[in-house]
């Protein structure tokens, strides 16, 4: 089983991230569990996501403590929030940060550091800092997965209520952080 | 078919092939996404419902109390103070024999607030006169809505499906939500019997006076009503499990019981028996899985109890009365009493008829995360002299 | 177990880091009017006084980047730029 544990903040779409990534896991004919944990119920205020990939049906509901994979989708958090509580050496990080890789102080091996700059993209790509699609795509790259048609399909069928400019908005920005 | 839907939305849709003519609910966290769900299906022309906006908990509930009481099929959903402030209405839909189905998105109750899980709510208002059926996951609850409007709508009763706030309501899994042919396969038009509701041609009056001659009786039937309505419960869960067998729950390899009112999963021969409720299960199941695989090989097994009301005594019994020890794992607790709510009603089945030892231990209050090494601990705890009530976790 | 909550509790929640955009003024161009620290929300900007001039001072602890001020300047001294995370 493959357990995904997103940090961010209210306001920046972290439970939308990780129900995105259930759905195109689903989509992959896997069997795929997403939920959140929010603190206080108010923008900005540090939330938790968490999803589970697995090929047999999931029963358990306990939040993810030991994270093969860790998204965190606003480098701020890191010294307010323990984002590597419960990593070993092989969870694999993905972090949005306009850093360089040296420069991120957590205590995981380089190797499984992933940095991505997502306001970047977000800003270029949907004019505003709205990351959680964008770091998707670097996760599709970077653990394989879920594959990128899956994730643009669960794009489409969570966000086509708000019209197809959105849509298109998204898909570009995941693509582009894919190809990165 | 299979989909991967959030809980909220896996009912609403639900709700919506289930064709009740009246909708009326207040918005209140977690229950908020359902009923949000069932309202945009009614603007986007996908719904026939009246959906009925209330300016509160109370209002909701006297809505469909009233819309039921004119021969037609109601539903509402609340949550925490939702429930609490619906509670006059709650009995009042009972006493008038009115079979109103509620989704309840269980949280806890204030001070200090919390919109988080527990059992609190529902367990405040067990003694409502209402059937209360627990899930374990979007499938089972999807399952138990069928359940709880046939029997409500056979028996003269209300039923709630109690649904664990966030757990269930906000989290995505897949999920087979049945179709309207596949509902009415199972659940027939709503047709009241003549004389039942309200009709101008033939006037009657619900909820009158009873004067003190009169009042115990009727109270002595709801209850017996009640008490009964497990056979029909049994009988409609299997008749559900023939007619559209994709929308159950599947009954799992280690599962030796899956009927209407429990569900029991684990060792043949089990040492420890766990007793719970709703969607901690899911998590309990795993945990039982990794320790009958150790060292305490086929020792434990789990008793989900699927109905709370009308309380399955015997069928509770006969599944504990060769272990040695039960642990009861509670969301709720009866403040200044001895134990819990469950742990209250599983004492008083076994008292006098087995000699199994039986714990409660409150966990998981105020949406406090209950995990496998939690569940560990308290199979250990269990082994231990005494039978005090526990706060863990 | 005390379970009445103080006052004040705001001030050790730095809401600094949920900025995207950081506003930097420029004070050689700032004419001191106090704009800025009039219409900031999260009352951030102070005007201090310096060599006979009033100036703003921003607290990035607790900016959280909104951009009021940069839009209100009449001077427009006040750039928003993307913040370094």
């Amino acid at each position: 089983m493959h357990q995904i544990r997103f940090h961010g903040r209210g306001g920046q779409g972290v439970v939308t991230a990780a129900e995105l990534v259930a759905i195109a896991a689903f989509n992959d004919k896997h069997f795929a569990q997403a939920f959140p944990s929010f603190g206080v119920e108010r923008t900005g205020a540090p939330i938790e996501a968490f999803a589970r990939i697995d090929d047999k049906p999931i029963r358990t509901r306990e939040h993810v403590y030991e994270p093969n994979i860790l998204i965190v989708q606003d480098s701020s958090l890191i010294g307010t929030v323990d984002v590597t509580a419960g990593a070993d050496d092989k969870t694999l990080v993905i972090i949005n940060s306009s850093k360089d890789k040296k420069e991120i102080k957590l205590p995981v091996p380089s190797k499984n550091l992933f940095v991505i700059d997502a306001t970047k993209i977000a800003m270029e790509e949907l004019g505003r800092n709205i990351v959680n699609t964008v770091i998707l795509g670097a996760f599709a790259k970077a653990t394989g997965l879920v594959t990128l048609n899956s994730l643009k399909k669960a794009i489409e069928q969570k966000f086509s209520a708000k019209g197809k400019s959105l849509v298109d908005k998204n898909i570009s920005a995941i693509t582009r952080a894919y190809n990165m | 078919m299979k989909e991967i839907l959030e809980g909220s939305q896996a009912i609403a849709q639900t709700i919506n092939n289930i064709k009740p003519a009246v909708v009326s609910a207040y918005p209140i966290t977690p229950q908020t996404h359902i009923v949000e769900d069932l309202a945009k299906l009614k603007a986007d022309g996908k719904a026939k419902y009246e959906y009925v906006r209330a300016e509160s908990e109370f209002a909701a509930a006297s809505i469909v109390a009233g819309a039921s009481a004119t021969g037609v099929r109601v539903y509402t959903a609340t949550s925490s103070q939702g429930l609490l402030l619906m509670t006059e209405v709650i009995f009042n839909i009972a006493g008038m024999r009115l079979p109103v189905v509620m989704t309840v998105a269980n949280r806890g109750v204030s001070a200090p607030i919390t919109i988080w899980n527990d059992h609190q709510d529902t367990m405040t208002v067990r003694d409502a006169g209402w059937i209360q059926l627990y899930a374990e996951n979007h499938q089972e609850a999807i399952e138990q809505h069928l359940l709880a409007y046939k029997v409500a709508e056979k028996a003269n009763l209300p039923a709630m499906v109690c649904i664990d706030g966030f757990v269930l309501t906000h989290t995505y899994e897949d999920v087979s939500v049945p179709s309207t042919a596949e509902v009415s396969k199972f659940l027939p038009t709503f047709k009241p019997k003549k004389g039942q509701y309200l009709d101008p041609q033939n006037p009657v009056s619900f909820g009158a006076f009873a004067p003190p001659a009169f009042y115990q009786e009727i109270r002595e039937e709801l209850h017996n009503d009640l008490r009964n309505s497990k056979r029909l419960i049994l009988d409609e869960y299997e008749k559900l499990k023939e007619t559209v067998p994709d929308i159950i729950k599947k009954t799992e390899k280690n599962a030796h019981i899956n009927n209407g009112l429990i569900e029991y999963y684990g060792a043949a021969h089990p040492r420890t028996i766990l007793i719970a409720m709703g969607s901690l299960v899911g998590t309990i199941k795993d945990t039982v899985d990794e320790i009958n695989k150790g060292k305490m090989a086929s020792s434990l097994g789990v008793l989900k109890i699927k109905t709370f009301r009308p309380f399955p005594a015997n069928d509770i019994l006969k599944m504990v009365i060769s272990a040695k020890q039960v642990a009861i794992l509670e969301k709720a607790v009866s403040l200044g009493a001895t134990d819990g709510p469950l742990t209250l009603d599983v004492k008083a089945a076994l008292k006098n008829k087995a000699k199994t030892k039986v714990q409660g231990f409150i966990v998981g209050l105020g949406g406090r995360d209950i995990t496998k090494k939690l569940i560990t601990r308290i199979v250990k705890e269990v082994e231990r002299k005494g039978d005090q009530m526990m706060f863990i976790g | 177990m005390d379970i009445t909550t103080k006052p004040g509790s705001t001030i050790n929640n730095k809401t600094g880091g949920w900025r995207t955009f950081v506003p930097k003024t420029d004070l050689d161009k700032c004419i001191g009017c106090g704009t800025c620290a009039k219409v900031c929300p999260e009352s951030c900007i102070i005007m201090q006084k310096k060599n006979n001039k009033k100036q703003p001072i921003t607290d990035y602890d607790f900016c959280k980047g909104c951009g009021l001020c940069a839009a209100e300047c009449p001077v427009k001294c006040i750039k928003m730029e993307l913040d370094k995370k």
